[in-house]
């Protein structure tokens, strides 16, 4: 059972959970929530259009049960700028052309501003060849961290410059640009 | 998804109680929800775990006890296995996505199901989904399965990464259950196929993985080369997880293990002993893969694997034993 207090913080707003305890964390955000900014792609976490974050990390939202996010503070796409104020990664993804149809980029850019923070946060990737020194940001390492996000029009090298203006903007890399 | 009810277990002990009352376990659910979306998975009851209090790396003598509930991202950033078990940091972050990784946790990904396409098509024969349905991968689309270990009811190969450094590392597998506690060496937590695919592990009804704990650091050179399809996100054809210790030019020690080349993480220890002691020379690899595939079965499609096993295991004892790189 879910308890009738059980909530999860969106975007800054504590909602209650849904009752069902089959609803996704995506279905939940879109349907019940009306945030639609978050996409379902393939529904099965290979894509990465419904990718949003927990807790300040990045997931699948289409794989994890809304019931599940008791507590947790969740940030979606519609938190991270506006079409007036966009975010700098909105901002690079629109001057680099990081898009076509656009319907991967909320998840694009969730990911990518969670991929800042890992960096930050020192986090390896299976292109880290030192493990424990301070990952720099190349476009292998870039590529190989956003390998969970789908990208059907093939903007793919576009993304990379996008992430690339940013991150070098943000040269401390503490991840406050994105 | 079937109807199905949810509770949440805020102990060990609860969670415990729940199994036993007949619930399936859910951690990150990364591989649960997408089974039971297919309905191919339909618990009627789940526990989550989250709760649970199994979310810490702890030291464990000179070894480390990682919690059933820690994250893969989690345990791959941990900078105790950075620096002492690094072959585990390097095959984690070999798979899945970051997103995935933030959610599968330790003892989620041991359970994950091995799996084929067959599996997941539910109009397809599979002895695993459906048991005594039969197996439509002998005959059909095979190119991933697996070469060693397979049955005549299943040849679906173990698709992860962790557990093949785990392997290596001569993990423990910790649980509790109806019967106690038990410590599962994990070469014998994975089971083969045999007569029984719809089984993948040892785990008893009611029985949860606690933790996992490796064993004090080798020291060892230690490299996880994975061989894939695409270079990032992609299940392994091949993979090959090494621990090695040279001495005066010789393999003084040596673990190797397998992903996706057998029905269950694969390790043989007359591999080893093949390399143990001697100098390292392609003829020396080349009787080492000799031994490691000698009774490999190819499907058709993936009779591919057997050379390629055989070169990704000389390429990565050749950086292993001359340049200490992967």
């Amino acid at each position: 059972m879910v308890s009738s207090t059980a909530m999860a913080v969106v975007n800054g707003v504590a909602n209650p959970l849904p009752a069902d305890p089959r609803r996704t964390l995506l279905e939940w955000l879109r349907e019940d929530l009306g945030l639609t900014g978050t996409k379902k792609g393939c529904d099965h976490g290979q894509c990465g259009a419904c990718t949003v974050l927990v807790e300040g990390r990045r997931i699948n939202s289409c794989l994890s049960l809304a019931q599940l996010h008791d507590g947790d503070e969740i940030e979606t796409i519609e938190a991270i700028g506006t079409p007036d104020k966009l975010a700098p990664l909105q901002r690079a993804f629109v001057t680099h052309d990081g898009f076509q149809c656009g319907y991967c980029t909320p998840g694009q850019i969730c990911s990518a501003k969670a991929l800042m923070q890992e960096l930050a946060d020192g986090w390896a990737s299976a292109q880290t060849e030192d493990l424990t020194a301070r990952p720099s940001p190349t476009p292998e390492e870039l590529r190989e961290r956003m390998s969970g996000n789908i990208c059907r029009c093939g903007a793919y090298s576009n993304i990379i410059a996008a992430l690339e203006e940013v991150i070098a903007a943000d040269a401390d890399h503490q991840g406050t640009v994105a | 998804m079937r109807p199905f009810a949810l509770d949440h277990a805020a102990s060990t002990a609860e969670a415990l109680q729940f199994l036993d009352d007949g619930a399936t376990a859910i951690a990150g659910g990364t591989n649960l929800v997408d089974l039971m979306k297919l309905q191919i998975a339909t618990p009627e009851r789940l526990v989550s775990l989250r709760r649970s209090g199994l979310g810490d790396i702890a030291q464990d003598g000179e070894g480390l006890r990682i919690g059933a509930l820690v994250t893969n991202a989690d345990c791959a950033a941990d900078m105790q296995v950075r620096e002492n078990w690094p072959l585990l940091a390097k095959a984690i972050l070999a798979g899945a996505s970051p997103q995935l990784r933030n959610r599968a946790t330790t003892g989620g990904n041991l359970c994950q199901r091995t799996r084929c396409g067959y599996f997941y098509d539910t109009s397809q024969a599979c002895n695993k989904r459906d048991p005594g349905s039969g197996c439509a991968a002998r005959e059909g689309f095979n190119r991933i399965h697996a070469v060693l270990g397979t049955s005549d009811a299943c040849i679906a190969t173990y698709p992860g990464d962790m557990a093949v450094a785990m392997l290596a590392l001569e993990a423990v597998v910790l649980t509790q259950g109806p019967s106690g506690e038990r410590e599962i060496p994990i070469a014998q937590f994975h089971l083969p196929p045999g007569d029984d695919p719809a089984r993948d592990n040892v785990l008893e009804a009611g029985e949860l993985i606690t933790a996992v704990r490796l064993p004090a650091p080798t020291g060892g050179v230690q490299i996880y080369r994975k061989v894939r399809d695409r270079a990032s996100y992609a299940f392994a054809l091949v993979s090959v997880a090494v621990d090695l210790t040279m001495n005066e030019g010789r393999i003084a020690r040596c673990a190797l293990a397998f992903g996706s080349l057998g029905t269950v993480p694969w390790r043989d220890p007359a591999v080893e002993q093949v390399l143990i002691g001697e100098a390292p020379s392609s003829a020396l690899f080349a009787k080492a893969a000799e031994v490691l595939l000698k009774d490999a079965q190819g499907f058709g499609a993936n009779d591919f694997k057997i050379p390629l096993a055989a070169r990704a295991l000389a390429a990565t004892l050749n950086d292993a034993t001359r340049t200490g790189k992967a």
